[in-house]
C-alpha cells in the first residue's frame, strides 16, 4: 500500500514537472530577458529555428544591422546559435497578452 | 512533515535505484533576498520541481532600475513599486521575516519571527549594504540630509523632493565611489538626469560630477552627450582633478575633496558598498566586502552548499545589475537542480545588456557576453561593448525604447 502511494507520486508529483522542462543551452536563458511579446525587441519564443539561427548569423557576421544583438550574437559560436534557436523554437510561444499600448 | 514526505523518507532507499530524481523532489532550497536575483532564482528552482521558500523581509519590492527617472519627475514611484502576490500566485513558498542567522553546517537558516528554514541548499540574493563607515561625517543620519539614494524608496523620493525644492542657480553635489560597486552606469544616468532637470527647470543651476575614479562605463557615450546637452549643466571632477570626496558636513552641506570644499544646495552621495549583511552573516563574504563565487554554479568559495547571486556575488567582469542578477539566477537555479540530482553542472555562457538615459528619448546600452573562464566569469572575447558614438539621433531613440520596454520586460518576468 505504502508503495502504491509512493509510486504514484513519484509519477505524478514534482518529478515530472521537473522532467518536462527542457533545459536551456548555454546564454538562451538570458533571451527571455528582452524579447517577450509587447516589447519593442520582439518575442522570439516558438518562432522557427532556422529563422532565429539566421538572424542570429547575419547579427554576427554585421551584415544585419542592430542596436544590441550585434554585440551580443558575437559572443556565441554557429553551433552554439543553433542550439539557443531550436531550443527557442521549441518554447511556447506566446498567448495573447492583456492589451497595453505604448503612445 | 507531510504523511506522503514521511513515507518518502521512509521507503526512498529502497526507491534510490528506481529514480534518480528522488533526491531532487524533496530537496528544500531557501532563497533570501526577493529582488532581480532572488525572485528570479525561485520561479526557477521551483519550476525545476524543488521545494522553495523565499525569505524577503519586505512585502513591497523598490526597484532601482529607473528609478533615476523617478528623482528626475520622468516616472512616477508607483512604477518602482512591486509586490509578491505573481510569486505566491506561480506557487512559490514566501516569507516576510529578515534571515538573521545562517549554520552551515546544519544546514538552518534562522529567521527574526523565531522559526528556523532546513535546507539542502541555500541561495542568497542580498543585493548591497551601504557601507556607512567609509566616508567620514557620512553615516544613516547622514543620508537623511545627503540622500545616496542607492536602495530605492524613501531614498529616491527624498532626492526628488530635494530637487524639485532647489533654487533656481543652486549646486548639486552628486559624489561616486571606486569599483566595484552596484549598478555601475547608474550614477552617470543619475547625473543626465539631474541636468536635464536643471537645463529644463532652473537654467543657472550646476550639477557638479565627484568621481572617485578616471574612468567608468559608457564613458564616451555619457561624455559626448553631455558636451552637447549640458555644457553649462554639468561639471565632471575625476579622481586625477581631485574628484573622491575626503569627508562630508552634512550640517553645512558642503562636500570636501582634498583640493576643494564644496558648497551644495543638494548634496547625493552614494559611498562604497559591500554584500547585504546576510552575506557577513553566513560566512560567504571576504575580506572585500562582497562574496567570490565559482562560475560555473555561484556556489560559494568560502561556504559549501551557499549560492551567491546578484550584485552581492564577484562575478569577475560581469557588472552588478539587474539584468546580471536574473541572468545569473537562472544558470544558478539550474546548477543547484544538477547538483541536488547528483549530475554535473554544463559550462554556462551569461549576458548582460544595460541602457540608461542621458535625457528623455536619448538611450545608450552596454553589453556583454561572459563565461567561466580562470576560475572566474571572463569576457567572451570580440562580444559585447557599447553603443556606437557616432549614432543617429533614431538609433539614441530607439535605445531609449528598448530601454522602457527592458523595464517593462524584466519585470513582468521577475514579479508578475
Amino acid at each position: 500500500m505504502r508503495l502504491a502511494v509512493v509510486s504514484a507520486w513519484l509519477l505524478a508529483g514534482p518529478v515530472g514537472l521537473a522532467l518536462a522542462t527542457e533545459r536551456p543551452p548555454p546564454g538562451a536563458s538570458a533571451c527571455a530577458g528582452c524579447h517577450v511579446e509587447g516589447a519593442a525587441m520582439g518575442a522570439i519564443d516558438g518562432r522557427p529555428a532556422a529563422e532565429i539561427a539566421a538572424a542570429l548569423a547575419e547579427y554576427r557576421s554585421g551584415v544585419r544591422p542592430a542596436s544590441m544583438m550585434s554585440r551580443i550574437a558575437k559572443g556565441f559560436s554557429e553551433e552554439e546559435s543553433r542550439a539557443i534557436a531550436a531550443y527557442l523554437s521549441r518554447q511556447r510561444p506566446p498567448g495573447p497578452e492583456p492589451s497595453q499600448e505604448r503612445p | 512533515m507531510s504523511p506522503t514526505r514521511r513515507a518518502l523518507l521512509a521507503t526512498g532507499a529502497a526507491f534510490a535505484w528506481a529514480r534518480p530524481a528522488l533526491a531532487r523532489a524533496a530537496a528544500k532550497v531557501v532563497v533570501i533576498g526577493g529582488g532581480f536575483g532572488g525572485a528570479t532564482a525561485a520561479r526557477a528552482l521551483h519550476s525545476g520541481g524543488l521545494d522553495v521558500t523565499l525569505v524577503e523581509v519586505n512585502s513591497t519590492y523598490v526597484s532601482c532600475p529607473f528609478s533615476n527617472e523617478v528623482i528626475a519627475g520622468l516616472q512616477p514611484m508607483a512604477a518602482q513599486r512591486f509586490g509578491y502576490e505573481g510569486l505566491a500566485r506561480a506557487g512559490i513558498r514566501l516569507v516576510h521575516a529578515a534571515a538573521i542567522g545562517i549554520d552551515a553546517d546544519a544546514r538552518r537558516v534562522t529567521l527574526s519571527d523565531g522559526t528556523a528554514l532546513a535546507y539542502d541548499r541555500l541561495v542568497l540574493s542580498p543585493g548591497i549594504d551601504l557601507r556607512f563607515d567609509a566616508i567620514p561625517g557620512y553615516d544613516a543620519a547622514a543620508a537623511e540630509r545627503m540622500p545616496h539614494a542607492w536602495k530605492a524608496g524613501e531614498q529616491t523620493l527624498l532626492l526628488a523632493r530635494q530637487l524639485a525644492a532647489m533654487p533656481e542657480g543652486g549646486t548639486v553635489v552628486l559624489a561616486v565611489p571606486g569599483n566595484p560597486y552596484r549598478c555601475p552606469p547608474g550614477p552617470y544616468e543619475r547625473a543626465s538626469l539631474i541636468a536635464h532637470v536643471l537645463k529644463t527647470t532652473k537654467p543657472r543651476a550646476k550639477l557638479i560630477l565627484l568621481d572617485a575614479k578616471d574612468t567608468f562605463s559608457k564613458q564616451r557615450l555619457f561624455q559626448s552627450a553631455w558636451k552637447a546637452l549640458y555644457p553649462t549643466q554639468l561639471e565632471y571632477v575625476p579622481l586625477a582633478e581631485g574628484g573622491q570626496v575626503s569627508a562630508v558636513d552634512p550640517g553645512a552641506m558642503i562636500v570636501r575633496t582634498d583640493f576643494s570644499d564644496y558648497k551644495a544646495d543638494v548634496a547625493c552621495i552614494i559611498p562604497p558598498q559591500r554584500a547585504g549583511r546576510i552575506a557577513a552573516v553566513a560566512g560567504v563574504a571576504d575580506r572585500s566586502g562582497w562574496c567570490p563565487i565559482d562560475p560555473m554554479t555561484f556556489e560559494s568559495r568560502l561556504v559549501p552548499g551557499i549560492h551567491v547571486i546578484g550584485d552581492a556575488a564577484i562575478a569577475g567582469a560581469m557588472p552588478k545589475s539587474a539584468f546580471s542578477a536574473n541572468a545569473q539566477a537562472k544558470v544558478c537555479a539550474d546548477a543547484v537542480i544538477d547538483l541536488l540530482a547528483g549530475r554535473a553542472p554544463g559550462t554556462p555562457k551569461l549576458i548582460n545588456t544595460c541602457y540608461s538615459l542621458v535625457a528623455p528619448g536619448y538611450g545608450i546600452s552596454i553589453a556583454g557576453v561572459y563565461h567561466p573562464a580562470g576560475g572566474v566569469l571572463a569576457d567572451v572575447e570580440g562580444a559585447g561593448g557599447i553603443s556606437p558614438v557616432d549614432a543617429p539621433m533614431a538609433l539614441r531613440e530607439q535605445e531609449a525604447l528598448y530601454a522602457a520596454d527592458w523595464y517593462r520586460t524584466i519585470t513582468r518576468q521577475v514579479f508578475g
